[in-house]
């Protein structure tokens, strides 16, 4: 009995082990995949043609300039409208809204969050492009602004949903601690609650933006695609083509070992070590904020 | 002498049901400590809160009653809530210093009210820092962060906070709970200090403080007040029988 016990303890923990280990392993398997198949990329074409702004892949054109300007300002558009109104809705949910109110809106926001974005997409196709081309009178309602809109709203439940999380953690001590000296809500808010959040509101944002940066349907369906370099605040207006969809859109008609298939899993590659940078950034935020946090409460 | 404040048929219910408070009627003398104790639950806390009005963010029930001070009802929605928490100041029980510098810590309660002159904030640090009684302690260093200081210092730099912002009434609940006799000793003997220009409450996380600092003392029980009268004579002499085991050590 006793035996048996301690086997099947030994069993069970190896297993659990190496669940968690294969996530490690995945990862790892994954990089190297990318490295193998875009790394040639860098053989097949020199540099300064991949830096190049045009991106004509039938015309051996591999400028990836224009594609991963697209993201950025894509992504950059989107992160401007969901971290404002993300950390907005998050503070009136968490500090504002009486309890009724709460109940309804978390709920509603999770909801957001797990709508499928091709979903989304087609609304952004069928209203959202044709009333914009209308409205700022446009030659097409398809184009970055239309794209960050739409990435907006899907970043903004990520968004709340952490930033919630974060100021709902606050100790209570604090606002109180604030109430009593005679602040305003307001000055409670801005002044106390959001500082004391702060590590949780900027993983927020980060995750928001990684949300936005990594999305491939909605924007494939609405910045019109067009791999032109961003130069400025007027590119916004204009179809652009981002990495992700570039990679959705030619993947499946490219010739398994070409060099456009090379310069595509090349992009791949530029687009992991991105999210990765974003994300070591937030994990490094909260690490520091965790450490400060233990340092004032022990 | 003269009560700052009149509590009359003060009733409390919290929406989870429990009752807080039963039909509390007390006066509360100027320039004097008030000591309000009893078992845990008893109601002491919740009436503190409901003097600067913090009870306004907690799930209410219902409450009935007045709060009068300086004759004006305080619990009429119709008061300046954030005026009144300037006039009423509170200490809590685990001190709450800001991540920020002493000088900054103490000056944030005047900052938000406003205040930007630094002469006037200069001075309301040195005086409130002094009245705490831990002014020669961090002189040297009031740019320093207020969280390397110690639990007491920390507490201390608290009461500074609220004695900054000059309330006329000043809540503490249970503001050495957390702390070592000795700092015990100093914050009790700022509060004594204190009594010569604010009306002090305090609730004490011991019997053996409420009997030391208490000038009058009302012993509170599941929401009722069963005695409240002159500190001295409530402890060596109390006429209930419930004070009387409470005070002895033979419940709660």
């Amino acid at each position: 009995m006793e035996k048996s016990l301690s086997w099947r303890e030994f069993i069970i923990t190896r297993l659990i082990q190496s669940s968690g280990y294969s996530a490690i392993l995945f990862v790892a398997l994954i990089f190297f995949f990318l490295l193998r198949e875009g790394l040639p990329a860098l053989g097949e074409v020199d540099v300064s043609s991949l830096l190049n702004f045009r991106w004509y892949p039938i015309e051996s054109y591999f400028g990836i300039l224009p594609l991963i300007s697209g993201s950025l300002i894509v992504t950059l558009g989107a992160a401007l409208i969901a971290v404002p109104f993300g950390i907005g809705t998050a503070v009136y949910i968490s500090e504002v809204a009486p309890r009724w109110m709460r109940e309804i809106l978390k709920p509603l926001v999770e909801l957001l969050g797990g709508l499928p974005s091709v979903v989304l997409g087609f609304l952004g196709i069928l209203v959202l492009a044709p009333f914009l081309r209308v409205f700022l009178n446009l030659p097409t309602g398809l184009t970055a602004f239309t794209g960050s809109l739409l990435l907006g709203g899907i970043a903004v439940p990520t968004v709340v949903s952490v930033a919630e999380d974060a100021l709902d953690s606050v100790p209570r001590a604090y606002r109180e601690g604030a109430w009593a000296l005679g602040a305003t809500r307001w000055q409670t808010i801005w002044r106390v609650t959001l500082p004391a959040a702060k590590s949780g509101v900027l993983t927020a944002v980060m995750l928001g933006v990684g949300r936005a940066i990594g999305e491939t349907m909605t924007v494939m369906m609405v910045t019109g695609n067009a791999p032109v370099l961003a130069t400025g605040l007027g590119s916004l207006f204009a179809p652009v083509r981002t990495m992700t969809a570039t990679i959705a859109a030619e993947m499946g008609e490219v010739a398994n070992g070409s060099t456009h298939y090379h310069v595509l899993f090349f992009i791949g590659m530029v687009l992991f070590i991105i999210s990765l940078i974003v994300n070591v950034i937030a994990s490094s935020v909260v690490f520091r904020a965790k450490k400060r946090a233990e340092r004032i409460l022990s | 002498m003269v009560d700052k404040i009149i509590i009359e048929n003060l009733s409390l219910q919290y929406s989870d049901g429990t009752e807080s408070l039963r039909n509390v009627s007390m006066g509360i003398p100027q320039n004097a400590v008030t000591v309000l104790f009893g078992p845990a639950g008893g109601g002491k806390s919740t009436l503190l809160r409901c003097l600067n009005r913090l009870n306004d963010l907690t799930e209410i029930k219902a409450s009935s009653g007045r709060i009068l001070i300086d004759g004006e009802n305080i619990l009429d929605p119709k008061t300046d809530v954030i005026a009144l928490r300037r006039r009423v100041g509170m200490v809590f029980a685990r001190p709450v210093t800001l991540p920020m510098s002493i000088r900054e810590n103490i000056i944030y309660g005047l900052e938000l009210a406003g205040e930007k002159r630094k002469s006037k904030l200069d001075e309301a640090v040195e005086r409130s820092l002094k009245l705490s009684a831990i002014w020669d302690e961090v002189k040297d260093r009031l740019d320093e962060s207020a969280i390397e200081l110690s639990g007491g210092q920390q507490q201390r730099v608290c009461l500074a906070r609220v004695i900054a912002l000059q309330p006329q009434v000043i809540l503490l609940d249970e503001p050495t709970s957390g702390l070592d006799p000795i700092s015990t000793g100093k914050v009790e003997a700022a509060l004594f200090e204190l009594k010569k220009e604010y009306t002090i409450i305090l609730v004490p996380h011991s019997v053996q403080q409420a009997a030391r600092t208490a000038d009058h003392a009302a012993f509170f029980l599941t929401g009722e007040l069963i005695e409240y009268g002159d500190g001295k004579s409530l402890f060596t002499n109390p006429k209930q029988k419930k004070t009387e085991d409470y005070v002895m050590g033979r419940f709660g």
